[in-house]
């Protein structure tokens, strides 16, 4: 007998395909794990950090790592720790904030497109794709721009820039919803639109939706973070994390990485651990 | 067919020439994920200078058969047995040895010239890939008829018709100087007149540069007029080997008989066309006997359990059917062919004088 | 066929104007979204803000006139490069944009480079090693990098090849080609960073439709070398996406430089809006934002436009 495997055009042998499957669940669990010790730690921070956020110490600069400060001082001294732990909180919760406006509006907008059709629907398109014209970041620069730095503006903004993308994907779920036989008979029985919108075709892509604003949440909190990091988003003393690199950019030239190695890692490593577990739970959510 | 007609001259040797250009012994294909066989113990050969047809319906098997002389197998298969091609083994080429042989000695033409050719390519580019020189190309393009040859090598594929990327498929593979030219299909695509054209090309060029011509077809009265010797495949298996005039005029295996009534034939238009009933099988459709059992009009019980194997026949041609007649004295058997009655008839058993199947399988 | 080129092009041209327009409604017009007096929002606030610098604004801006008509005198006045001024530099806004412009353009088409380069190459090997252990390598390297913000990356690249190993300068842009792509490799490479995966995505995957091509197998069946078969037949038919990807990523970096020329204070547009926002210097931050909002419908033009050129089929089919 001679196998003969034809080079280049084999596809995926079943063995391996298992072997991805089965080591997905390991890393989701790792990534799982870690985001929950974040949120606790996040939600803890009063019990866990060992000093207050904004406990300034000019005699403790820029210490290393020891015994009194676990992941060493910023320039003026702050326990990076502690720090980085109350800024969990803000970190965390900006970047639900933002999605839930993205939600409410995106939502919105993507079914009220499909359901209405016609110019409603052009109009929908339409605003979405000057939107789609700013690239990246710009457009909520520009809202920043006219309206002032600070985390609500930021907030909104990102909220107002995520949305096309939100009701984009709404709109096309929706467009297949609506023409499912129970809105037909929930018309028939002479319900309105907007609560046959709001008690059946909303819930019923619930699932679908919520699935892609997880995966949407690392890239929230990356927007949020940039934001911040430039000086738009949190404003001193927060101990946001994009703040915190930015803050503690100016003492790597000293020699003191960790003052913007410490929130720039937390960053990473949650963003990291979002994408892991969002890519499952949304590929969980959109199945069922 | 209506007309009985009975063999004049005495049938040719079916045997081919000793020093076989392409010579398969037994090769057996297995696919992962399939019931049965993609190839059952086919043999097959092909001499220089000679035109061999592969006959056979979709998934009988016969392009893979085809593709087996190139070392070109589906992922994932296994293959025993021996592909021999002048005296090398195939089978067990890997990696530049290969490439080599499937780019200097055997050559495929495709079924379907418009996928064949990479689309933003120039047609020079696909020639001089294949091993000619940018003169070469010229003069390739002009001996397959291609008009204006100059200007063709510096167009794309979406500026020519179908027939005229044929004749560039063809003058790819002859880019290379083959010995033997794999046709797979290669005038299925293509309009009446143009199929005339193509075959006429690859009978002269064939003559020209004595090559070897394996011609796969479904088409049972094209192999049968175009070429010397004519396999039919069926499931995976070779059903029937035969001369072409022997098999036109007396077809041993029911469903060679079959696919020859089932397609009309020129000027006759009493004859009612007769659909060979059921489907051809699929690869996840297993025989524990003949695979052609079920279709078949002819069969018996013992078909169900009798496992296929050629059956010499007495012309030197060979058919795997349990009531084919395989002693030589009884010889010829052919001429009630054309007698039969539509329907269930009992052909080789009423010739063969009650031949038990066991004693033909001994054969 | 000329005409209907010259049709083709028209329409093209056509939506392009009209998303420009929009996208210049709306940054002029952010003016008005503001709270307050325009001309004090323009003026840069109320601080140290004389009653003759006031009425200067509303001169210059035509503040008394209807919106469509001010909008008008201000789209002339762009178009002429005429920007304005800045409160906070005194100078004209253009004579700012031009002098920071060139090293935002160095960096990023030495960004595009990088991207390129990595990322298809990425690509590639991932997709002729498809299935093994590189193709995940290279799916998981490349995600990761993803998830990393460039201004992330920037200081993890400063505090390593920057301070702890003192290989590159770790701010400003440097003068001369070689010391200028010295001072540009770390601030490029987190510009190029977040675009990996998308860029080794999108070509794997093109690769991998390329491969299923019934004229692969009939290059492969002749015998054609496989590292001619990938390069001519399988990259070369994937190119269509690749470019397409590979030029969106090169447009929206123009918005990515804020970030990084931030991070390493390097003076391009994009520092230039930062700044400009952080001391309300609005009529600054309009003229970046249109710039790069222009960069960015022209250069997603452009790559439309050059689609056909790689794909005879599609030309063909327009034709």
């Amino acid at each position: 007998m001679t196998a003969i495997l034809n080079e280049a055009t084999a596809p995926a042998s079943a063995p391996a395909l298992a072997a991805v499957r089965a080591r997905r669940p390991l890393g989701v669990l790792v990534a799982g794990t870690l985001l929950a010790l974040v949120v606790i730690a996040a939600a803890c921070a009063p019990l866990l950090a060992p000093y207050a956020p904004d406990t300034i110490d000019l005699s403790s600069s820029l210490v290393g790592t020891g015994r009194d400060h676990l992941l060493g001082t910023d320039s003026s001294g702050q326990d990076l720790l502690s720090r980085a732990l109350y800024g969990a909180r803000s970190s965390l919760v900006a970047p639900l904030a933002l999605l839930a406006v993205a939600g409410v509006l995106g939502v919105s907008l993507g079914v009220l497109a499909a359901w209405r059709g016609g110019w409603v629907d052009v109009l929908v398109s339409r605003l979405t794709d000057v939107m789609y014209a700013f690239p990246g970041l710009l457009f909520t620069v520009l809202i920043i721009a006219v309206f002032g730095a600070g985390m609500t503006t930021s907030v909104l903004a990102l909220g107002l820039a995520f949305t096309p993308t939100v009701a984009k994907y709404t709109r096309s779920l929706a467009l297949s919803e609506a023409r499912k036989p129970y809105v037909d008979a929930y018309r028939v029985q002479g319900m309105g639109g907007l609560r046959i919108c709001a008690t059946h075709v909303v819930p019923n892509l619930a699932r679908a939706i919520l699935g892609y604003l997880v995966v949407l949440f690392g890239e929230a909190l990356m927007s949020l973070a940039t934001l911040s990091y430039l000086g738009f988003g949190a404003q001193p003393p927060s101990s946001d994390w994009g703040l915190m690199v930015q803050e503690g950019q100016a003492a790597i030239v000293q020699g003191a990485m960790l003052p913007a190695l410490v929130p720039g890692t937390a960053i990473a490593l949650v963003v990291v651990c979002f994408n892991v577990v969002g890519v499952w739970a949304a590929d969980r959510l959109g199945r069922q | 067919m209506s007309e009985n007609r009975p063999r004049s001259t005495p049938a040719p040797a079916a045997a081919p020439p000793a020093e076989a250009l392409l010579e398969i012994v037994d090769l057996t294909l297995r696919l992962p994920g399939a019931a049965r066989p993609v190839l059952d113990s086919v043999s097959l050969t092909v001499a220089p200078g000679e035109v061999v047809a592969l006959v056979g319906e979709s998934g009988s098997g016969k392009s893979t058969t085809a593709k087996a002389a190139l070392g070109l197998f589906p992922a994932g298969a296994v293959a025993s047995g021996s592909v021999r091609f002048d005296g090398t083994e195939v089978l067990g080429l890997t990696g530049e040895r290969l490439r080599a042989h499937r780019a200097d000695g055997v050559a495929l033409v495709h079924q379907d010239p418009r996928a064949a050719l990479n689309p933003v390519r120039r047609v020079g580019d696909f020639l001089v890939e294949r091993g000619a020189g940018r003169a070469e190309a010229v003069e390739l393009l002009a001996s397959v008829g291609l008009p204006d040859p100059q200007r063709r090598v510096r167009q794309r594929p979406h500026e020519m018709s179908g027939g005229m990327l044929q004749r560039v498929v063809i003058a790819g593979a002859l880019a290379a100087r083959p010995r033997l030219l794999l046709a797979d299909e290669a005038t299925s695509a293509l309009d009446v007149t143009t199929q005339a054209d193509i075959l006429a090309l690859l009978r002269t060029l064939r003559a020209e540069h004595g090559l070897g011509l394996l011609f796969i077809t479904h088409d049972l009265h094209l192999a049968a007029a175009y070429s010397d010797r004519v396999y039919v495949m069926y499931a995976g298996r070779v059903v029937e080997s035969r001369t072409a005039s022997a098999l036109f005029t007396a077809p041993a295996h029911p469903y060679t008989r079959g696919l020859l009534t089932c397609s009309p034939t020129l000027g006759d238009t009493l004859t009612p066309l007769r659909p060979i009933p059921g489907r051809p099988p699929s690869l996840s459709d297993t025989f524990p006997g003949c695979p052609f059992v079920e279709r078949c009009a002819e069969a018996e019980p013992t078909c169900e359990t009798w496992s296929p194997r050629p059956v010499p026949l007495p012309d030197g041609g060979a058919a795997a059917c349990a009531f084919v007649n395989a002693e030589p004295g009884l010889s010829p058997v052919f001429t009630a062919v054309g007698n039969r009655p539509a329907g269930r008839d009992r052909w080789a058993q009423t010739q063969a004088d009650g031949a038990d199947a066991d004693e033909v399988n001994h054969a | 066929m000329a005409l209907r080129l010259a049709l083709r092009v028209g329409r093209r041209i056509t939506g392009v104007l009209a998303t420009l327009l929009a996208a210049s409604f709306v940054i002029f017009a952010a003016v008005y979204a503001a709270p307050g007096d325009p001309a004090v929002f323009l003026a840069g606030g109320r601080d140290k803000l004389t009653p003759e610098r006031l009425a200067q604004v509303r001169a210059e801006y035509h503040l008394d006139e209807p919106l469509f008509v001010q909008y008008g005198r201000w789209l002339w006045d762009c178009v002429h490069l005429d920007l304005g001024r800045s409160f906070k530099y005194s100078d004209q806004v253009a004579d700012l944009v031009a002098a920071r412009f060139p090293t935002t353009l160095q960096l990023v088409l030495y960004a595009t480079v990088l991207f390129v380069v990595l990322g298809v190459g990425a690509g590639i090997l991932a997709a002729v090693k498809r299935s093994t252990w590189v193709d995940s390598a290279v799916v998981g390297v490349t995600t990761l990098a993803a998830s990393v913000p460039s201004f992330v990356a920037a200081i993890a690249l400063v505090s390593f090849f920057g301070v702890r190993l003192g290989w590159f300068p770790v701010t400003g842009s440097g003068t001369g080609f070689l010391d200028t792509v010295r001072h540009l490799t770390l601030p490029a490479l987190s510009l190029a960073l977040g675009a990996l995966a998308l860029v080794s995505r999108v070509t794997r995957q093109a690769m991998v439709d390329a491969a299923a091509s019934d004229h692969v197998e009939a290059a492969r069946a002749s015998g054609v070398p496989e590292r001619d078969i990938v390069r001519r037949h399988v990259l070369r038919n994937a190119l269509g996406p690749i470019v397409t990807m590979c030029g969106l990523v090169m447009a929206g970096m123009l918005a990515g430089t804020v970030v990084v020329e931030t991070a390493f204070g390097l003076s391009g547009i994009g520092s230039l809006l930062v700044g400009a926002i952080n001391t309300h210097d609005f009529p600054v931050a309009q003229a970046v934002l249109l710039l790069m909002v222009t960069g960015y419908i022209v250069v997603t033009t452009l790559v439309d436009a050059v689609h056909p050129l790689l794909d005879p089929r599609v030309e063909g089919a327009a034709r």
